[in-house]
């Protein structure tokens, strides 16, 4: 019986996608439509259809990579709800590099514009993990704040000094072909950018629970005054995590641009870096399980047009069902078998706080971790 | 640019758009203080104003009138309250997955919906709003009166809000409470205030301020409702709390600042033509993130805010 339970709290993150897509079932009958026909259209178009998978895939890419830029610094109990921003900014350092870098052999090309892309992406985290490891500024705040001075910046730049001459609207040139990365499904637009977004989630994976660098992040965000004892620089750990968290946002960003669009467009994201965020809970913070619900979320999205031409409900149910999902994961936290994963890594946001208000203190006025942030 | 200090007209005509663009942020921010200092993290604020924005617009829409308008958003901006409330504070979910869900949530919701209120007809949509008005004998004062005392209802409104904020937190013995609550739950548990009442009553009156301030989007400044039109008024108000040291008046001058510089971008887009406006839009949200870092002296906010209180465990 215990088993049995044990699996059904682990399964929370299914109930809750089943408890939106009923819901999401009423707002189909309130739009007209018979919710059966829709959501069988959605699936289909989305995971059964050969050129639908392919479309599920190319989404994949900026959603699993904005999730595990939230997974990551979350391990320390850190928010980072920038990806936004960062996907904006790491997409904008790999035009700049597509576009007025000579041209080399491609691969060279392609590989030199992506760490350009990471790189921008971390450098636009890097700022709130500094006020927040030293100054102790809310890294919610400032993250929420960047992505639209990012999404602005962005929009500036290509309806100003990259616009493409005699565009309608803002983007910039068209990169060149030789930076277009490779197709993995022929005759589509899924590109390698997906199979690099998986491999980096195994990696992270593989670090979490191997690693060195993994357990100390952990440690941090567990213990920070155990952490400091060991030697462990808990300023150092944020900052470390913020950064590789952005890389991957930049990353995101960065392949929608070389892998689908070729060019660097105003607004392009569309709040994948928010998206991200649902990607990381529904996954429970897990890398490995943050893949499938990547590929679901990214499912979601592309059935969708599907769903509109074949029972025409608006692409925007979508939208609403995305939001469901996100409330009921987030209700489901309360229901634990013991304490869930999630409700220990916020836990320890609490801890870390306490721990930078008294840098080097000593472990005597140790804020036990289950006391703040989530229930224990 | 500085040829609008000494010319009345404009002066006025700048103070007053400055004033107007902070009133959504002054209603969001009274919101944030309120569930703050009640010891609920209210991240949620964003969500809120769009929740009240579309009611406003659906209630404007069906009822033909500001006043129903009004009404409906104050009721969706509450209704988001209600979420966070049951989520933050009865089942203990984190108040920050609570409240970003909470966004994401109306963001998805409204888009929707609002497409199948408004159908095709929702980017031209004229929808019933308020007027400004003058007050007598006020409003005659020179660049002051026509600045204050000429606005519409809903900004007489937010400064009244503001000082009955102030009075209820800090003149009353509810207020005491509130404040009890958001510093010390276990302590306010003790002398018989019952926790979860007084946070559910601020973040749900504080959901009622933050949609009123959705509803002076739609019914003072655009008249229809377009997606995501909070465009992050909730994060620069809740900037503004911090800012504002969790104290209304606090907040009220912080968001002012910040609807300063919002018309300031406004009027640098009309000087500086050649450059693209995109570059002025990110003023607002820059200077909030500068008036961030620069704040002297750490920001002290109330010591319970943020975690679940829990009887069994004090």
């Amino acid at each position: 019986m215990a088993q049995v339970v044990r699996l059904l709290f682990a399964l929370k993150s299914v109930w809750a996608v089943l408890a939106a897509l009923v819901c999401g079932s009423f707002l189909i009958m309130l739009a007209g439509s018979d919710p059966i026909a829709a959501y069988t259209a959605l699936f289909h178009g989305a995971f059964v259809d050969y050129w639908g998978f392919a479309a599920t895939l190319v989404k994949t890419c900026p959603l699993l990579l904005a999730g595990l830029a939230v997974v990551l610094p979350l391990r320390a109990g850190l928010f980072n709800i920038g990806g936004e921003g960062q996907i904006y900014i790491g997409a904008l350092f790999a035009t700049i590099v597509a576009l007025y870098v000579p041209e080399l052999p491609g691969p060279i090309h392609i590989a030199l514009a992506s760490i350009a892309g990471a790189i921008g992406g971390a450098l636009w985290a890097l700022l709130p993990a500094i006020l927040k490891a030293y100054q102790r500024i809310n890294e919610i705040i400032v993250t929420l704040l960047m992505n639209f001075v990012a999404l602005h910046f962005v929009s500036f730049v290509v309806s100003g000094p990259m616009m493409e001459e005699g565009a309608p609207y803002p983007y910039s040139p068209e990169i060149p072909l030789g930076l277009f990365l490779p197709h993995i499904l022929p005759r589509t637009d899924a590109h390698l950018g997906v199979v690099i977004a998986v491999v980096f989630a195994l990696i992270l994976y593989v670090v979490f629970r191997r690693g060195v660098a993994g357990y100390t992040l952990s440690t941090v965000g567990e213990n920070p005054h155990a952490a400091r004892y060991a030697g462990m620089s808990v300023e150092r750990h944020i900052i470390v995590s913020f950064l590789v968290a952005g890389a991957f946002a930049g990353l995101a960003g960065t392949f929608e641009v070389l892998g689908h669009r070729y060019r660097l467009f105003h607004a392009f994201s569309q709040g994948y870096g928010y998206d991200g965020i649902v990607v990381a809970f529904l996954a429970n913070l897990n890398p490995l399980f943050a893949i499938v619900s990547a590929l679901f979320l990214a499912g979601l999205r592309s059935g969708a047009n599907v769903m509109q031409r074949a029972v025409g409900v608006q692409v925007t149910v979508v939208e609403a069902i995305q939001g469901l999902v996100i409330i009921f994961v987030a209700i489901s936290l309360a229901f634990r078998y013991r304490a869930g994963a999630v409700g220990q890594f916020l836990a320890r946001r609490a801890a870390v706080e306490a721990a930078l208000d008294k840098p080097g203190g000593d472990g005597a006025a140790l804020d036990k971790p289950g006391a703040g942030g989530a229930a224990p | 640019m500085i040829d609008i200090l000494f010319d009345l007209r404009l002066l006025t005509d700048f103070l007053s758009t400055s004033l107007r663009l902070s009133v959504p942020l002054v209603f969001a921010a009274i919101g944030g203080v309120l569930s703050e200092r009640s010891g609920v993290f209210n991240i949620s604020l964003e969500g809120m104003i769009l929740a009240g924005a579309f009611g406003a617009a659906v209630g404007a829409f069906f009822l033909n009138d500001p006043f129903g308008g009004l009404l409906i958003g104050i009721l969706f901006g509450m209704a988001a309250g209600v979420v966070l409330a049951g989520m933050g504070v009865s089942l203990g979910v984190n108040q920050i997955v609570a409240g970003i869900a909470i966004n994401l949530f109306v963001l998805g919701i409204t888009a929707f919906l609002s497409r199948i209120v408004f159908g095709a007809q929702a980017n031209t949509l004229q929808l019933p709003g308020f007027r400004a008005f003058s007050l007598p004998v006020l409003s005659a004062i020179p660049i002051v009166g026509p600045v204050l005392f000429g606005q519409d209802l809903l900004v007489y409104v937010m400064f009244a809000s503001v000082l009955a904020v102030h009075m209820f937190l800090y003149w009353t013995p509810w207020g005491l409470a509130v404040r009890a609550v958001g510093e010390n739950p276990a302590a306010a548990d003790s002398a018989g205030i019952s926790v979860n009442t007084v946070r559910y009553a601020c973040v749900i009156a504080g959901g009622a301020f933050a949609g009123m301030g959705g509803c002076y989007l739609v019914l003072s400044q655009v008249f229809l409702f377009s997606e995501h039109m909070s465009a992050g008024k909730g994060f620069i108000a809740l900037a503004a709390v911090i800012l504002g040291r969790w104290t209304p008046g606090g907040a009220m001058l912080a968001c002012l600042l910040f609807g300063f510089f919002d018309a300031l971008q406004l009027r640098l887009q009309f000087t500086y033509q050649e450059i693209p406006h995109e570059f002025f839009v990110m003023l607002p949200y820059v200077i909030s993130i500068l008036a961030l870092v620069g704040l002297v002296g750490k920001p002290q906010p109330p010591a319970a805010v943020g975690r679940h209180y829990r009887r069994e465990a004090k």
